[in-house]
């Protein structure tokens, strides 16, 4: 039974996604299936029939930088980015269910993603920076 | 011109493509008719193969299998020693260790064939410890066990051990880390005799991999071109074992005439590939009564596993910082690197130096506390300063202030009313104890003593009439930040902007040799050159006429275009030259170890449970001066990184061996930190420029992978009084030094 990883990798050709572990662990697979944070090296593909799936390639809209990606950029959310893809998606799943999320909330919500490389502290910094741009532009 | 470049956090130069799932890692590329290898590996530690047996269940036509047998060349991966086989044929030294590859168009397929072989080996005595190594009941390697040797002597250490008021012993132990990188190895292959061999994939070090595959297939080097993919990760885990990879793919890819992909899974990254040595030190440390060194005598052996690898250059870096930053008349460092029965042991950031310095720095905590002295106070009386010399007999010429960047930590961190406060609550009882301790160091940046010299770095630049300046350097992105920093190097060293310069991927076809991507050398060594070469093709432009002394941007892309129609091409290379009063004697070890250092203070806070024995981290301070910071963003980001392998590295990460295998070759039961694991790490950077690195910089990569483990395991020392000597410091472990204290 295929994996939603390898049919989003190999068939769709959307290698945005990435494989850390292939055991649900290290989140780098992280895709949303109906506006649901799942590790897609966990899910067989069949699950995901019918449903709408976003990956990082979805995230960008046409081209233009999703707020969360804008503040990793800025504030050196990504590094070897092999976390990067699930790490967004997480982040960005995060701030659409809690939009003021605390630094708290910010470390729970991304304890599924895995990085070896940044420490995590600028990961936090980038969604709580995130959060406030979406905020103002709601004011 | 605009305000430099250098100082400034540029946007990261490949980040939106990793921010967009754009960049393009090796396993994300798959050309047509790419067969996917895999690797049969040795069950056991050691033995003698008798045989290797193919299921008859399937049919072997449709493989391409690949042993010792179809080697062309030579069957040694290329580094120091050359003792480590491609493939084993007749005898095997460690579990896991690859015997035959195998390669099918469908990865299920190669993976349910390597399932259906069998290596069949007779067993020998293997040895696991460092202890059983040194024993020599079974010689596994050379003589007797010992890869390498190092001995560092400064005056008279038994002299002085005779004389001294107080003598402090102690031994320490550390475990095997790791690597962990996020995306494991991976090569890419297409070899043919006809058209040589080329490998696309996840490294550090091109030029390694080049040498290796030349000597691999008996070609020469020009038939061999190494390209680097986006590389998701490395801390020296993608420094030597690439060559390994890269070797397997390519021999696949020469006998089927077919690309072929071997990229590993978890699982395998973590048994095959190399982790952090495990090391053992043993101190004894005089000082008189008013708490001043007078003598250091250390003993330091480091695990090397099976093969040679990179050993004798881990131990070399450990030797050297394993006396630290203090100033001591008498010192004696024994060193040796041994065999075990142990997958290699490999390149790990901090390169032997964590190992070396984890002991140290407890050490030095419990000669404060045998003389009465906080240790504060007693660092304090022996740090070193400008003009006096480390154990190697270097003298301090830079203006180092260790008081300076102990007290800025200290006060952040606010050390002094914590420890005071921790001391007396921890006395009222509870269910938990508090405590903080530090950890003062230094770190070597760049190759050790003359390898810089002999590996000539070199790195061009070019610009086309359009003014396209591209910087030619094999140093990798691994996502340290090499091609935004040398973009702003380079911008400076132009008088334009970073987005005005393209880094060159790695590709040995068309990047000259800049040396590997280690020892924290990428920024002020290989920086270096690409700021010359920069300044070069300025100068070539001011002096032919074309450009005047004062110019713009505008004026720049101008001046290069008249040039290029008048001379038909822009381009300057820069070879290393070391900076003048640099000597090193690599027979007697003494000299200038380093050509610079970067020196630091951490502080840890932490809370021990007392019901569950766990250790949790609450605050973290780093002070550090690593010359001046290129970019403070990424800077901070390398150290923040640093401290959270040092914090995994002191309390989570435990190789669970048996049988000298890794038993928890998982990210469920390999334990490192996660989001919620760690504190605030705050960072500050003390910048007094070197006037040897670009834009005055240093090197930075290892450096905070040294001090976090010794600062946590001080404070954890702190919060129970128990004397702790292992890493890493499980609730285990803890439990166990705690019954031992009270018992």
């Amino acid at each position: 039974m295929a994996r939603l990883l390898d049919v989003l990798r190999q068939q769709a050709g959307l290698t945005g996604t990435k494989e850390g572990c292939g055991e649900g662990e290290c989140g780098a697979c992280a895709v949303r299936i109906d506006g649901e944070l799942v590790n897609s090296c966990l899910v067989p593909a069949a699950h995901a029939a019918n449903a709408s799936i976003q990956t990082i390639e979805g995230v960008a809209a046409r081209g233009d930088l999703h707020v969360v990606q804008e503040a990793f950029l800025e504030h050196g959310g990504a590094q070897c980015g092999i976390c990067t893809p699930g790490m967004v998606l997480a982040a960005v799943d995060l701030l659409e269910r809690f939009p003021h999320p605390t630094e708290a909330q910010v470390r729970a919500a991304l304890a599924g993603n895995l990085c070896r490389c940044t420490g995590y502290m600028r990961i936090f910094e980038s969604v709580l920076e995130a959060a406030r741009r979406i905020s103002a532009s709601r004011l | 011109m605009d305000a430099p470049q250098t100082g400034r956090s540029v946007r990261r130069k490949e980040g939106r493509a990793k921010l967009t799932g754009q960049a393009l890692y090796v396993d994300d590329v798959a050309p047509a008719g790419v067969l996917h290898g895999v690797t049969v590996r040795s069950p056991i530690a050691r033995g003698v193969v008798t045989g290797i047996h193919f299921d008859p269940a399937i049919d072997w036509d449709e493989f391409t299998i690949v042993t010792a047998a179809d080697i062309p060349g030579v069957n040694r991966v290329k580094l120091i020693v050359d003792d480590q086989p491609y493939l084993a044929s007749d005898v095997v030294n460690h579990a896991e260790e690859p015997v035959v590859l195998v390669a099918h168009a469908d990865r299920a397929r190669a993976e349910d064939a390597r399932r259906r072989i069998r290596i069949d080996v007779d067993p020998r005595p293997p040895v696991f410890t460092i202890d059983e190594a040194l024993a020599k009941r079974e010689v596994i390697w050379g003589e007797d066990n010992v890869f390498k040797r190092y001995r560092v002597s400064k005056g008279d250490v038994e002299r002085a051990l005779g004389l001294a008021a107080i003598v402090v012993e102690g031994e320490y132990e550390t475990g095997a880390q790791e690597q962990l990188y996020i995306e494991p190895n991976g090569m890419l292959a297409v070899a043919d005799p006809e058209h040589g061999i080329t490998v696309w994939g996840s490294m550090q070090c091109p030029y390694y991999i080049h040498a290796a595959l030349a000597r691999l297939f008996a070609v020469p080097e020009e038939r061999v071109r190494v390209v680097q993919m986006e590389t998701g990760g490395g801390f020296g885990g993608k420094e030597e074992y690439p060559s390994m990879l890269a070797g397997h793919a390519a021999l696949l890819a020469w006998k089927s005439k077919r690309p072929v992909k071997m990229i590993y899974g978890r699982a395998e990254d973590m048994v095959a590939t190399t982790k952090r040595h495990p090391s053992r030190t043993r101190h004894r440390t005089a000082i008189d009564r008013e708490g001043r060194l007078l003598a250091m005598d250390i003993d330091f052996v480091i695990d090397g596993g099976a093969y040679c690898t990179l050993s004798p250059v881990v131990l070399s870096r450990g030797t050297i910082h394993a006396a630290g930053p203090y100033s001591c008349p008498n010192v004696r460092v024994s060193a040796r690197a041994v065999a075990t029965s142990v997958p290699p042991h490999g390149a790990f950031r901090g390169f032997g130096a964590p190992q070396s310095i984890f002991a140290l720095e407890r050490q030095m905590d419990r000669v404060a506390a045998a003389a009465g002295l906080s240790p504060e106070e007693f660092r304090r009386r022996n740090f070193i300063r400008p003009g006096e010399t480390l154990a190697v007999g270097q003298t301090i010429k830079e203006p180092v202030n260790m008081p300076a960047l102990l007290d800025r930590a200290l006060a952040m961190s606010s050390y002094r009313a914590k420890r005071e406060r921790f001391t007396r609550e921890n006395g009222r009882g509870g269910p938990a104890r508090k405590g903080i301790g530090f950890a003062t160091f230094m770190h070597g940046a760049g190759f050790t003593g003359s390898g810089e010299v002999h590996l000539r770095s070199i790195v061009s630049v070019d610009v086309s009439r359009e003014g396209n300046v591209r910087v030619l350097a094999a140093s990798t992105e691994i996502g340290q930040g090499t091609n935004t920093i040398f973009s702003q190097i380079a911008a400076d060293a132009l008088g334009i902007d970073p987005d005005d310069i393209e880094i060159v991927r790695p590709d040995t076809s068309e990047v000259p040799n800049s040396g590997p991507t280690v020892a924290s050398r990428t920024c002020m060594v290989v920086g270096k050159l690409v700021e010359t070469a920069a300044l070069s093709i300025r100068h070539t432009l001011v002096d032919s006429g074309y450009l005047g002394a004062v110019y713009d941007r505008e004026h720049f892309f101008a001046a290069c275009e008249r040039y290029v129609d008048a001379f038909g091409r822009l381009r300057a290379s820069s070879q290393y030259e070391p900076p003048s009063g640099l000597t090193w004697d690599d027979e007697q070890y003494v000299g200038d170890a380093y050509g610079t250092y970067a020196w630091a203070a951490y502080v840890a806070e932490v809370t021990v449970d007392l019901t569950t024995w766990t250790t949790r981290v609450d605050d973290f301070v780093a002070v550090q001066e690593v010359g001046r910071v290129i970019n403070p963003t990424l800077a901070a980001g390398q150290i923040e990184g640093g401290v959270a392998q040092g914090i995994g590295w002191a309390l989570y990460e435990d190789v669970v061996w048996r049988e000298g295998r890794m038993l928890n070759a998982q990210m469920t039961n390999y334990i490192m930190p996660a989001s919620m694991d760690l504190p605030d790490i705050r960072v500050y950077f003390e910048e007094v420029p070197y006037p040897n690195g670009p834009g005055g910089a240093k090197g930075i990569g290892e450096l905070p992978m040294d001090g976090a483990a010794p600062a946590i395991v001080n404070a954890v020392a702190q919060a129970t009084g128990a004397n702790l000597t292992r890493l890493p410091l499980t609730p285990e472990r803890l439990m166990a030094a705690m019954e031992m204290s009270v018992a």
